[in-house]
């Protein structure tokens, strides 16, 4: 048969190779209703059966994951949760129904709940319902071959789990999202992922999958294969390059220095790095602070946040964004519900502005956490130098308050994020310390194509001259007002845009920890006095 | 019967994984151990974590602990030792 291309959406890079494997959809496994008995009897196994199973698991997993895992397994041994599926079974429901509809109804509670805290569980008890429905259908005992490049419509987290990846293998789904548990656990273990493929033809044979562009060629002819196994030669040693430099400075082969930063969300994410692999902290997003609970968080607990952050860093500078809600970033109880545009509504500094009493309460924590470090704060979506000013006016009051009751703090240098167009043209109108462009918004709102939006997302390209024009005119002006800039969006981390952002001037990115390697190793390799590029 | 109270002062207030230490440390007790949010109830059994999740309490809530049995004043001292505690979770990172 001739050789398929398809396309879907990529959920975690890596290139793999293997024999298709198809698992069977759940919806599809049916077994025949027993007796009363037969059925109770079933519904006891299973429900043992994958205690038994989750428990295994849990000794192979990290201490997150295992508690996730830990609580579906008490919840799965209560035994007033299959209580009323038991009562079912007993007026002749099948144990699956049964099953089904009383999960369902616990289900309900969660749903619904006003926590979002609480509401982040229902996922826990649909994993933990599909482990029991997987032992009663059979698809559970459909055994995954090692290696396999596995097609489904959906797969569980702990299915996932299950799977002994070292032996190579990626998962395909024709539905699915990138953001979803399975697909941030495939990039977590570099296990190759592509979601939304949509219905694939009935095949078996050889299958390549480039996790990167999200592309599956079914029965590839020799010449592809061939070119696959040279793509994964390249990947591979340039993992190993990358890992080599990853902990050097970046410098082009004419020599000039770039500065490379982090973008985190969490102090968690800092615990397992090396501090030689960034000069500093580029962005600390503190939206993870506003989310984790049911209450917004106090100053002292901001505070410890921001103290440990900035102790990690060691002196070398760390720049925390103040709270960037709205947008694509809602928070319960914080965030105005039902605009009909968020992305052009109450979002970053203009929402900081009607809830003045939390915004203070981060500016004190930042100045209080200031005298720990080499401390910067900035403010995202600024659109006017009055709404900067403001900015700046109500840390220099909360700093006053500050020192008048006695408590150490201290002004960090102030600073704005350049997303929104009308502060990228005009950004000799603000009198900042420094600024920071944030790519991904103002690409977005330049093109007028959302990044969220799949078919237009082709459209919002940060290599657009109109971009290009733009960072290359706010890296003159920073040049020559003596301010620093730098820039922390997705184009920073993606070596295709690196030597464009290099030309227009930028000598300081931020990237993901785990994009560091890559993004210096694609600054070795160029040299921007002769504009090429070394092999 | 024993009884006692315990403000839950927990970022995250009696969902998973706090629930789960709760019913772990019920059930070793011989004693009937229950909680309620509410002095008048109701009451609601201290060693199943499925109905201590349907409760739903928040971070701020004044927990009432009630146990009936040999070893029910222990068990009400050892439920208000965990709550103060704050179920030892580490507060920066807590997602359980």
């Amino acid at each position: 048969m001739a050789e398929l291309r398809l396309v879907g959406r990529p959920a975690s890079p890596g290139i793999a190779e293997g024999r298709a494997f198809r698992l069977p959809d759940r919806d599809t496994l049916r077994r025949a209703t027993g007796t009363q008995q037969q059925e109770a009897d079933a519904l006891r196994d299973a429900i043992a059966d994958a205690v038994l199973y989750l428990a295994e698991l849990a000794t192979k997993l990290e201490s997150e994951a295992a508690d996730m895992i830990g609580f579906q397994i008490a919840m799965l041994e209560d035994e007033s949760l299959a209580e009323p599926a038991f009562a079912e079974i007993q007026v002749g429901q099948s144990a699956l129904k049964a099953w089904n509809e009383a999960i369902e109804a616990e289900l309900v509670h969660y749903r619904s709940a006003e926590d979002e805290y609480f509401r982040a569980r229902t996922a826990d008890l649909e994993d933990m319902r599909d482990a029991v429905i997987d032992r009663l259908s059979g698809a559970a005992s459909v055994a995954i071959p090692d290696g396999a490049i596995i097609f489904a419509r959906d797969f569980q987290p702990s299915r996932f789990l299950s799977v002994d990846w070292s032996k190579g293998g990626a998962v395909v789904l024709s539905e699915g999202s990138p953001t979803s548990h399975v697909s941030m656990l495939a990039r977590a273990r570099g296990v190759p992922m592509i979601v939304g493929l949509g219905d694939v033809p009935e095949m078996d044979g050889h299958i390549l999958v480039d996790g990167s562009i999200g592309e599956a060629i079914f029965a590839p002819n020799m010449e592809t294969r061939n070119a696959y196994q040279a793509r994964k030669v390249a990947a591979n040693a340039d993992a190993r390059a990358a890992a080599e430099v990853a902990l050097r400075p970046a410098v082009t082969q004419d020599g000039q220095r770039v500065e490379i930063y982090i973008n985190i969300a969490s102090p968690d994410e800092l615990e397992p790095l090396d501090k030689a692999l960034c000069d500093g902290i580029g962005l600390v997003r503190t939206e993870f602070l506003f989310g984790a609970g049911p209450d917004l968080p106090d100053e002292d607990t901001q505070y410890r946040v921001y103290r440990r952050i900035v102790e990690w860093a060691e002196g070398r500078p760390v720049t925390i964004r103040t709270l960037d809600a709205g947008g694509d970033k809602p928070i319960i109880g914080l965030t105005v519900d039902g605009e009909s545009n968020p992305f052009l509504g109450i979002r970053g500094i203009r929402l900081s502005f009607a809830r003045p009493d939390i915004f203070r309460m981060q500016l004190r924590a930042l100045a209080r956490a200031a005298i720990h470090g080499t401390l910067k704060v900035m403010a995202p979506m600024v659109t006017n130098p009055a709404e900067y000013s403001k900015f700046t006016s109500m840390m220099d009051e909360e700093l006053a308050a500050l020192y008048k009751a006695g408590i150490a703090a201290k002004r960090p240098d102030l600073g704005m994020m350049v997303e929104v167009p009308a502060a990228a043209i005009a950004i000799d109108c603000f009198e900042v310390d420094f600024f920071s462009i944030g790519s991904n918004d103002l690409t977005q709102y330049v093109t007028a194509a959302g990044r969220d939006i799949g078919a237009v997302s082709g459209l919002a390209d940060p290599s657009h001259p109109a971009m290009l024009r733009l960072f290359a005119a706010m890296a003159r002006h920073s040049a020559a007002s003596n301010r620093e800039i730098s820039i922390c969006g997705d184009a920073a981390g993606d070596t295709a845009h690196i030597p464009a952002l290099l030309a227009a001037g930028l000598r300081k990115l931020s990237v993901a920890p785990g994009l560091v390697g890559s993004v210096k190793l694609a600054i070795s390799r160029l040299n921007l006095r002769t504009k090429s590029a070394a092999p | 019967m024993a009884t006692g109270e315990a403000l839950l002062t927990n970022a995250v207030g009696l969902h998973a994984r706090p629930s789960v230490k709760l019913t772990q440390l019920a059930k070793s007790f011989s004693s009937t151990v229950e909680i309620a949010v509410s002095s008048e109830g109701p009451w609601v059994d201290a060693k199943s974590p499925v109905k201590i999740m349907r409760v739903k309490a928040p971070k701020g809530t004044l927990l009432h602990i009630r146990a009936e049995g040999g070893d029910g004043e222990a068990a009400v001292a050892a439920l208000i030792d965990l709550v103060h505690r704050k179920f030892d979770e580490v507060e920066e990172s807590a997602h359980g």
